[in-house]
């Protein structure tokens, strides 16, 4: 049992990262000033990258999930706010509609967010429910025909940005988790109001964002799945939000390896280039072997996924391991940079701000390690 | 062995910790976000006698000791770590050369307007192809007369800039590696001293990290520190003191940081409860205390050494070693614990966790410690 990717998937690696390099580098710093990247957006989709596991029948790539997951690795190498982008848009926000839409709210939606004309979004967290998600408190009472959603959501990746937001609300405050339901709302109904874009420590580009609801009316067509199926919505769709984070972690890891590997090699001290000490090459060492075990699982993952096997214990291992790893290796590439490592002018410290939340979000490895355990 | 303060330190922890909290803390923040130095607070310091707390009175300083000061840069970087080195810096890598190298007029001319805190000091060391390697060093002093001619530039110089005085290591003897070089004192205002670029820096952004170019810098003889020939064995020994202070730094960092996550863990409520009732949080709190105490208690120690006039190289390595590994670990945790909040500038955790990252890396890698301390074992 190994990693031994398809002929079509090698092309579409080669493709993705000669886009990444050539196309995505340029734009790093820009996105760095907070830049939300519209026109890098616009060229994925014209290379269908923003619907690889979709079906060719909702306008999707019709390519499979390792494909998927391969493409957020790559580009995270170079961009991993464009790969967090890409992956909520897909992952959490497609998906969800996919699996549990009817046949008139896919055809709806999913061609305009495969071929990436719309970007999508996932509004689950509120302020005061982080990992507790199923205590939230946004209300959705049903009128007539249609819902009046009244709250708010905090941390929306791509939020104010997307087209169609995937909105999680009480319509039964006394069930719990089963009083939760899932909402399709479109970005300008009236009563959908973005508010701030946090300022966060890294992912610039990418905009997260507090929503508020106020007397959001949203069209009962537009309830996706029953009413009470919201919580197990969100919750199958968190594996494959997972194992995207996993990649992006990957590729943040890979891109700072990388980096530090070549930086150890050319510079010199006490004659010597500084990778003939044993203390740094070990270390790098250690680095490269880390990534090998994130690469192995996350790809294990992707495989159990893409063949319609339940992964929820190998989604979440992914990600904890891959993220971990991620917040490791970027401490010390930049370590191995010495001095330059600290100062902007070099890349590799924006890597180590971009993976600490990797640990975070889309469940805190804390989460992750309570879904491993409920399966051991 | 003792593990009480005198009332004399918890004195001026309480008067440090006070400042700090007062006239520190709240514009940590936002000159982060401006990379701003702000003179005034270094000036208040210099009010409250922080700004030469080793040196004796004579030469301008409160006569109190490495232990003391140890502790005025834990409590500074409790709340700003950048203030914490900007005091770190100007004390123990430039007070401190001259302190023990100086003349008497050297210390009465430079040292004392330090000490009161009318005048900051930088040390200038690092070259951009010399970092670990010092010795390796390009910058030359031509001997002319009656003075030097220093040519070359330095990077990476902590209060660059704001700092009017500089004790910088050149190359007098080409031919000598380590025995070739010279410390001298210089001054912002000498023709041919110059203020190169200001980095943008991850964290420490209110602490100026500026390049200093020598063109044709003039620098009267009288102001060689030491003998000719001596510099690089200064450089080295002003190392040994100076990184305890950055081991003072990485423990007030981490305590910064240990306090808000605590205070946080026992506020957020999730599942019904404070997430500090989870072992996975209580656990992590209790590790990165722990870790805090000893790297604290390592601190302390090479502190006293140096107080006590015993030999305290080994002591401080490993104190800079073990509390930058500390601060980097605790702060990377703190933010954990606070969730996707900790990932926000609006908390201070993510400032803490980018401050951490350069205690391991200045006044010599943690590679660089763990080759002090192994060629003493």
């Amino acid at each position: 049992m190994h990693i031994q990717f398809t002929e079509e998937q090698l092309l579409l690696q080669g493709m993705v990262r000669e886009f990444a390099e050539k196309e995505i580098a340029p734009f790093v710093s820009t996105m760095e000033a907070g830049q939300f990247p519209r026109h890098l957006i616009e060229k994925m989709a014209a290379l269908g990258l923003m619907g690889i596991p979709i079906p060719i029948e909702y306008s999707g790539t019709g390519m499979d999930f390792t494909s998927y997951i391969m493409t957020i690795h790559e580009i995270a190498k170079v961009s991993p706010t464009l790969a967090v982008i890409l992956s909520v848009h897909t992952s959490v926000c497609t998906y969800p509609i996919l699996n549990f839409g009817t046949e008139e709210q896919k055809q709806q939606y999913i061609p305009k967010l495969a071929s990436g004309k719309y970007l999508g979004a996932f509004c689950l967290t509120e302020s005061g429910v982080g990992s507790d998600a199923s205590s939230l408190a946004t209300r959705a009472v049903k009128v007539d025909d249609h819902y009046l959603i009244n709250g708010s959501k905090m941390f929306i990746t791509n939020g104010g940005e997307a087209d169609v937001y995937i909105v999680f609300a009480k319509t039964n405050p006394s069930l719990g988790s089963k009083g939760i339901t899932a909402f399709i709302v479109e970005k300008n109904t009236p009563g959908f109001i973005i508010g701030k874009n946090e300022q966060k420590m890294g992912l610039h580009g990418s905009k997260t964002v507090q929503i508020t609801f106020d007397e959001l009316r949203v069209h009962e067509s537009q309830r996706l799945g029953q009413e009470g199926e919201g919580f197990k919505i969100a919750m199958a769709n968190l594996d494959a939000g997972r194992i995207g984070i996993a990649a992006q972690a990957l590729g943040i890891a890979e891109g700072a390896f990388l980096q530090a590997n070549a930086y150890a090699k050319e510079r010199r001290q006490f004659g010597v280039p500084i990778i003939e000490n044993q203390g740094i090459s070990f270390k790098l060492a250690s680095m490269a072997t880390q990534i090998e075990a994130a690469k192995l699982l996350v790809y294990r993952a992707a495989y159990l996924k893409g063949t319609g096997k339940s992964c929820s214990k190998e989604a979440s291992m992914a990600k904890m391991f891959a993220s971990n790893t991620a917040m490791e290796v970027t401490t010390e590439a930049i370590q191995i940079f010495g001095g330059y490592g600290y100062i902007k002018e070099y890349d590799v410290e924006r890597y180590f701000r971009e993976a600490k939340v990797t640990q975070i979000y889309e469940g805190t490895n804390e989460i992750q390690k309570i879904v491993i355990t409920k399966h051991l | 062995m003792q593990f009480t303060l005198s009332e004399e330190h918890e004195m001026i922890r309480k008067m440090v910790r006070d400042f700090a909290i007062n006239e520190v803390a709240p514009t940590a923040s936002e000159r982060d976000e401006e990379e701003r130095f702000d003179r005034e607070i270094f000036d208040q310091m210099a009010e409250l006698g922080l700004t030469g707390i080793p040196w004796p009175e004579k030469y301008g300083g409160i006569g109190s000791d490495y232990l003391a000061y140890a502790i005025a840069v834990e409590e500074l970087s409790r709340v700003c770590a950048s203030t914490g080195v900007t005091l770190s810096a100007h004390t123990s890598l430039a007070g401190w050369p001259i302190f023990k190298f100086g003349t008497e007029e050297q210390k009465q001319k430079y040292l004392k307007p330090m000490a009161q805190g009318k005048k900051i000091g930088a040390y200038c060391l690092t070259e951009s192809s010399s970092g670990s390697d010092a010795g390796g060093m390009k910058t030359t002093a031509r001997k002319e007369g009656d003075h030097y001619v220093l040519n070359g530039s330095k990077i990476f110089i902590t209060n660059g800039g704001v700092a009017e005085i500089y004790v910088v290591f050149a190359r007098t003897d080409l031919e000598s590696k380590h025995k070739g070089t010279t410390a001298f004192i210089v001054e912002s205002n000498f023709s041919g001293f110059k203020v190169g670029k200001k980095e943008k820096k991850m964290g420490i952004r209110s602490s100026p990290t500026t390049e200093i170019i020598f063109e044709d810098c003039i620098v009267p003889q009288e102001n060689v520190l030491g003998e000719e020939g001596q510099g690089f064995k200064i450089a080295m020994m002003t190392l040994d003191g100076g990184r305890n202070g950055i081991a003072a730094q990485a423990v007030g960092i981490a305590q910064g940081a240990l306090d808000a996550a605590v205070g946080y863990a026992k506020e957020r409520v999730q599942f019904g409860k404070p997430i500090i009732a989870n072992q996975g949080i209580s656990f992590k709190l209790a590790d990165m205390a722990t870790n805090i105490e000893a790297a604290r208690l390592l601190t302390y120690q090479a502190a006293w050494l140096e107080s006590a006039g015993l030999p305290y190289g080994k002591a401080s390595a490993m104190a800079k070693l073990f509390a930058g590994d500390t601060a980097m670990k605790v702060t990377t945790e703190a933010v954990q614990v606070f969730g996707g909040y900790g990932y926000t500038k609006e908390y201070p955790v993510e400032r803490f966790m980018r401050d951490a990252k350069i205690t391991q890396i200045y006044e010599g890698t943690q590679e660089i410690q763990r080759l002090v301390i192994s060629r003493m074992l």
